[in-house]
């Protein structure tokens, strides 16, 4: 579904990613795991036509997309859930919804946006109870479910998620990954991007293992989360000595 | 099929599968092994600059040399710690070669294995017998794992017993499938006859044949001889052991793993990369390996890519049967050797270098060995009983130091000398 070869992005003189190539296939989770700065929200955003691709391909659904403006992105049936969820705090949890479907409004499909309002609350009850409050007011997790839903409306084929689980308290990230792996019983194909590398991992397919905007590795969810340098960087294995062989999880 | 997804695969999704791999496996090795840091320096290739499979011929080469260099870790691209197996060539054509494998790399290659032994026609039904060498061998270990992870029965009856007792167990534990060497699966055939025992007397449906070349006349032959079909496997103890190439039933050729390794084939003369079809020599690069990663390594076999998609329908390329060799390596009975060795043996037993030739050939079944050498005129006028002592020595020697049995013919001085220049050391006939 989503073909991404060679790509190169960065900000101003700063090369963030080098030569970055990766795919997903429907109905996958794929997961892209690194450290602070790696270049995992750079390659959400490129992907998404936030910001220009200085080179590569990037092709969706057999579209060529690289280059393209964002918005048409999101009409080819892309969606990003941005980090720290970025709901529009003056608008009601409704009205952020509504805005989601904008696109489907534009190619005039506006009876798909209440079918889609109503499987979004379906999904998410706590929406539906609070849908005329002000988005800003909602706690952590709700905005994070109200980004989501957000997204969802667009009706999107691929659903890309930059750090869902970020800020969030334990049992909240539970609860979204559950939901994460809901949308993916329900046919969609779901690309996300986490420093909580378990979680992640937990409900993927597949995972790719970024370090200073280069691909380290790529590998089945359970071959990384039986790699050990992988366990030792993401996973939270600490030696205390070279001769400790099994580490404290 | 063991897993029908991947090996009916479309080319293009291999193909970004493969780019994406490679790309992360440069990454690996620039960053953790230190030959391959050095070596992409030396020969100023920026492996950023690799963007499709096409680049790959930019990359050096990796040689047997630089893995010997490395003895014994030094190729290892994970710490040690993480390494769960160590297999290691023989050495004994010079200093042995470790490998290691990780957690993840012992899976890969037991699913690859299992990939191939079923489209051999393996399957849980089956009693296969291994009549590899257990020990730091690839062979061996490789086939276990691949057939247990089918759920065959394995018979780890390694290759150290007597050919009588692997043949009663054959007969006895009622053997489906047959894996070991051309070579012993020959001397199988002809013991048989000698045991009186009929092959329809033996459960066997067929054989799996690897870890030394062969052609279609010794496959033919074993064939006849124990009634079965013989599939062909290829594996390189560096690269991984058995599990990068193999037959499927149709017999036309040997289905790469290419999700995991990168095959090319190169003059190996120039090293200039080489279309499908034409024969030169096979260049792997693995793409899933951790513990031990290869990038472009030569693997010293003749060999070409064959055009076309299989009738199996698996759309991973295939390479045609190995039987040759670039180097001067020479195969009898699955050891191997070079020609050099058997010249020092010689001067150790005439102080000289006398000129010889060696005879290969393949009677009944069974490789056999014939070192032809010039003796001295002074020798040769002396007492017969120096004569047969020369004899007996270097047919010991040679057993003693490379483990095969060979035949001494002592000629008349000059009898090689007369067929000129080119004369030919090496003749192989089988």
């Amino acid at each position: 579904m989503l073909k991404v070869r060679n790509i190169e992005a960065g900000y101003g003189k700063l090369r963030v990613l080098k030569k970055i190539s990766m795919h997903i296939s429907p109905g996958e989770i794929v997961s892209i795991i690194g450290a602070n700065g790696a270049g995992k929200t750079t390659l959400l955003q490129t992907i998404a036509g936030i910001i220009q691709p200085r080179g590569g391909e990037i092709a969706f659904a057999d579209t060529a997309i690289g280059g393209m403006k964002a918005h048409k992105i999101v009409e080819a049936g892309c969606s990003l859930v941005p980090e720290g969820r970025q709901v529009f705090g003056p608008m009601t949890v409704q009205e952020n919804l509504i805005l989601g479907a904008y696109s489907l409004k534009k190619k005039g499909l506006a009876d798909q946006q209440t079918q889609e309002l109503e499987h979004v609350y379906e999904l998410f009850p706590r929406l539906l109870e609070r849908k005329d409050q002000l988005a800003g007011t909602l706690s952590g997790g709700e905005q994070q479910m109200l980004a989501i839903g957000r997204a969802l409306m667009a009706r999107p084929k691929l659903i890309m998620l930059d750090e869902p689980s970020m800020g969030l308290a334990p049992l909240i990230v539970k609860d979204i990954f559950s939901i994460i792996v809901k949308l993916r019983e329900e046919g969609n194909t779901i690309l996300l991007v986490e420093q909580n590398a378990r979680a992640a991992l937990n409900i993927s397919d597949r995972g790719y293992v970024i370090e200073t905007g280069q691909i380290m590795l790529e590998e089945s969810a359970d071959e990384l989360l039986n790699n050990n340098d992988v366990q030792r960087a993401y996973l939270g294995k600490d030696y205390k000595s070279i001769g400790d062989m099994k580490g404290e999880e | 099929m063991y897993n029908e997804k991947i090996e009916t695969m479309p080319r293009e999704e291999l193909e970004q599968l493969q780019v994406e791999k490679l790309q992360s496996t440069l990454n690996r090795v620039y960053r953790n092994v230190e030959f391959y840091k050095k070596n992409f320096d030396a020969h100023s290739v920026n492996i950023e600059n690799i963007s499709s499979l096409n680049d790959l011929k930019e990359l050096p080469f990796t040689t047997k040399e630089d893995l010997r260099g490395a003895y014994p870790y030094g190729m290892f691209a994970v710490p040690l710690r993480d390494i769960v197996r160590i297999h290691s060539s023989t050495g004994r054509t010079g200093k042995p070669i470790a490998t290691g494998y990780t957690r993840n790399d012992l899976k890969n290659w037991s699913e690859m294995v299992a990939r191939l032994m079923a489209a051999a026609g393996l399957s849980d039904n089956d009693f296969i017998q291994i009549a590899f060498d257990y020990s730091m061998f690839t062979g061996a270990f490789g086939i276990h794992y691949g057939a247990e992870k089918l759920g065959a029965s394995v018979i780890p009856s390694s290759s150290s017993k007597k050919i009588q007792e692997q043949i009663l167990i054959m007969k006895d534990y009622k053997t489906t499938v047959l894996v070991s060497s051309p070579g012993y699966a020959s001397a199988i055939a002809s013991n048989l006859k000698e045991m009186d025992i009929h092959p329809d007397e033996l459960n066997l449906k067929f054989g799996i044949f690897g870890a030394a070349p062969w052609n279609e006349k010794i496959r033919s032959t074993i064939e006849e001889q124990l009634h079965i079909n013989a599939y062909n496997t290829y594996g390189i103890n560096t690269l991984v052991g058995p599990g990068a190439a193999g037959e499927c039933e149709e017999k036309c050729g040997l289905h790469v793993n290419e999700d995991h390794f990168i095959v090319e084939v190169i003059d190996p003369e120039s090293g200039e990369s080489l279309p499908h079809g034409e024969e030169g020599e096979l260049v792997f690069t693995t793409i899933t390996r951790e513990g031990f990663p290869l990038i472009r390594y030569r693997t010293g076999d003749l060999s070409s890519i064959i055009e076309g998609k299989c009738s199996c329908g698996r759309t991973f390329l295939r390479i045609q049967h190995v039987g040759a060799r670039t180097d001067d390596m020479i195969v009898v009975k699955g050891i191997s050797f070079f020609p050099i060795q058997i010249e020092d043996i010689l001067k150790k037993a005439q102080d000289t270098k006398p000129r010889f030739r060696i005879v290969v050939d393949n009677v009944d079944g069974n490789d056999t060995l014939d070192v032809q050498v010039e003796v001295s005129d002074s020798l040769f006028a002396d007492e017969v009983k120096k004569l047969v002592e020369l004899k007996a020595f270097i047919s010991n020697t040679i057993l003693s130091e490379l483990g095969i049995s060979a035949k001494v013919t002592l000629v008349e001085p000059e009898t090689l000398r007369t067929e000129g220049k080119n004369a030919k050391v090496f003749i192989d006939n089988r």
